[in-house]
């Protein structure tokens, strides 16, 4: 942090206002409509307007519906995020520690993939993982798939799709912090004869935690409200509950029902990362 | 040692592959940019082409949805960006009651699944009789919205970092405070602010949940891109990705080359170690 003298006064608050204003409408704001529409009356319609009739019982509902692909969602969701962070550890650990004078260069190449379009990059695994591609074919060959098996269509393709897709959010925060690390004190754990794989899990990982927590939360959150990698790399088996809410939405005109699974989905995964950073013990990452 | 030595080279080795598996799409992507395809329904490379980068538009409905991305995406980033650094310089050099309250809302909508924050604000927008009216503006809205976080935290970032002691020094120097601002602090915040707008740029141009919720009839690229996925892609949409893909490399071995010619002298940190710094924090 700057040491420079914080100034008081009325213009700290001229300058923020505008953002805190647009965050306020715009994102708090619609946290309201969106409990007060999922306790709508779901007999109404956009047409003849709903009625607020305090029904909870579109809570049960929605989870009586669709606690399958909400389950499904946190299960992806996870394993795409423990998938990135062995990924992601290996890459920002090398770029931090191996990379020398290409550290820099090195980090743009992370993101520079993710600048180009999320779907056109997600349609492309697509032809990757196709039946008669190299993945299935070489998989096949070694006898590690069937030769019926297929990738396409399978949770693989859809967790191989969000680990892709997410990994930078991964990256980015871990190499901050493996970046920060103070080399001496691995060195002084090897002169003190700790082997290497000691000395990672006493000092690197430990010094490493707040960027495996912001990481795993960064891709985590993300990845379990995605739809495009189920879409489009499962079936209708891999449905994901970010989709069931949209199609709510768009589709079926539901909208007590898509607003409640909503809700639902945001309190399950704010409980979640309350009880993740207390028990990682990094409460000041908020 | 050769432990030692394959420790060392072995985790770089690692890393690398790592680094090259997130290259295998866009490389894809690059290829089926040339290709000449048998059937719109099956997805594969089946020869080489010049066609589809002679004829981009060949579907005008791509570059239609292409052009209004571009829109949203620069109304957007101009809004978020000039709101953002803002209220970064309020947190980073103010002090005011409500700090936390303020660096809390900022956090949060960065820590929200897109598919929460577009279905909220579409209640909103219904609840308050906008239902039929989505579009263009309703998507510019929740744009600026979700721009607006990671704008405030990558000049927050870069304020924060910044030594000021040449402000000091500018200022014992009998600099006005508009001078120390606009010749010392400003210059020195430029490269969060761009690359800030750059984010901003690709996070607007890249949505497709929150967007898909609140556009009504209109179309962006992310929506003609899904739309098109069910019945057979136009290879041209591999096009707009290896363009998407050239600038922004473009743009950021730009930058790098810029600091490496002034490295000797004032060490500013590249777009892509804000963007870690900012994740980070």
């Amino acid at each position: 942090m700057s040491d420079f003298q914080r100034r008081r006064g009325a213009v700290g608050y001229l300058l923020l206002i505008p953002a805190a204003l647009w965050l306020v409408l715009f994102f708090v704001v619609p946290f309201y409509s969106l409990l007060a529409t999922s306790l709508y009356d779901p007999s109404g319609s956009d047409f003849r307007g709903y009625q607020m009739t305090y029904e909870w019982s579109n809570y049960t509902h929605a989870l009586q519906d669709y606690w399958q692909p909400l389950v499904r969602s946190l299960i992806y969701g996870g394993v795409a995020t423990l998938l990135c962070l062995l990924l992601g550890y290996v890459l920002a650990y090398a770029i931090a520690f191996k990379a020398g004078r290409w550290k820099n260069l090195l980090l743009v190449l992370v993101i520079a993939p993710f600048f180009t379009s999320f779907l056109v990059r997600t349609l492309s695994w697509k032809l990757i993982l196709a039946d008669d591609g190299i993945v299935v074919n070489t998989l096949q060959a070694v006898h590690l798939l069937g030769p019926d098996g297929r990738l396409l269509a399978t949770p693989v393709a859809v967790i191989a799709g969000l680990t892709y897709n997410f990994l930078p959010f991964m990256v980015l925060p871990l190499f901050a912090s493996i970046d920060k690390i103070d080399h001496r004190l691995i060195e002084a754990s090897g002169d003190l004869y700790a082997n290497p794989v000691v000395g990672f899990f006493k000092v690197t990982w430990p010094l490493s935690l707040p960027g495996v927590v912001s990481g795993t939360l960064l891709t985590f959150i993300p990845a379990v409200g995605d739809f495009i990698n189920a879409q489009l790399l499962g079936s209708p088996n891999q449905r994901m509950v970010g989709s069931v809410i949209q199609s709510l939405f768009t589709d079926a005109n539901d909208y007590p029902a898509a607003a409640a699974l909503s809700m639902i989905l945001m309190v399950l995964i704010v409980a979640m990362v309350l009880v993740y950073i207390r028990r990682a013990g990094t409460e000041e990452l908020l | 040692m050769t432990g030692r030595w394959i420790r060392d080279h072995l985790v770089l080795m690692l890393g690398l592959l790592v680094l090259a598996y997130t290259f295998i799409p866009i490389a894809v992507v690059v290829l089926m940019s040339f290709n000449a395809p048998q059937s719109r329904l099956i997805y594969r490379f089946d020869g080489f082409t010049m066609h589809n980068w002679l004829n981009p538009c060949e579907d005008p409905s791509m570059c239609q949805a292409l052009g209004r991305s571009i829109e949203i995406g620069l109304a957007a980033t101009i809004v978020a960006t000039i709101l953002g650094t803002l209220a970064a310089f309020a947190l980073v050099r103010h002090d005011f009651a409500g700090r936390s309250a303020s660096n809390l809302l900022i956090f949060l909508p960065m820590a929200s699944p897109e598919i929460v924050m577009g279905s909220s604000l579409l209640a909103l927008f219904v609840a308050s009789g906008l239902g039929g009216q989505l579009g263009f503006w309703t998507i510019l809205v929740a744009h600026i919205m979700f721009c607006l976080s990671f704008v405030v935290v990558t000049v927050r970032a870069r304020l924060a970092g910044l030594d000021d002691n040449l402000e000091q020094a500018a200022m014992d120097l009998y600099a006005t405070p508009s001078q120390t601002f606009w010749r010392v602090t400003f210059p020195l915040v430029f490269p969060g602010i761009l690359g800030a707008a750059l984010l901003s740029f690709s996070l607007s141009f890249d949505d497709f949940i929150i967007t898909n919720l609140n556009a009504g009839n209109t179309t962006t690229f992310p929506m003609y891109v899904w739309g098109v996925a069910q019945r057979g892609v136009p290879m041209q949409v591999n096009v707009v990705g290896t363009v998407m893909f050239l600038i922004s490399i473009a743009i950021v071995l730009a930058g790098e080359l810029r600091n490496r010619q002034r490295a000797k002298g004032l060490t500013a940190p590249t777009v892509a170690e804000d963007l870690a710094v900012q994740r980070a924090s």
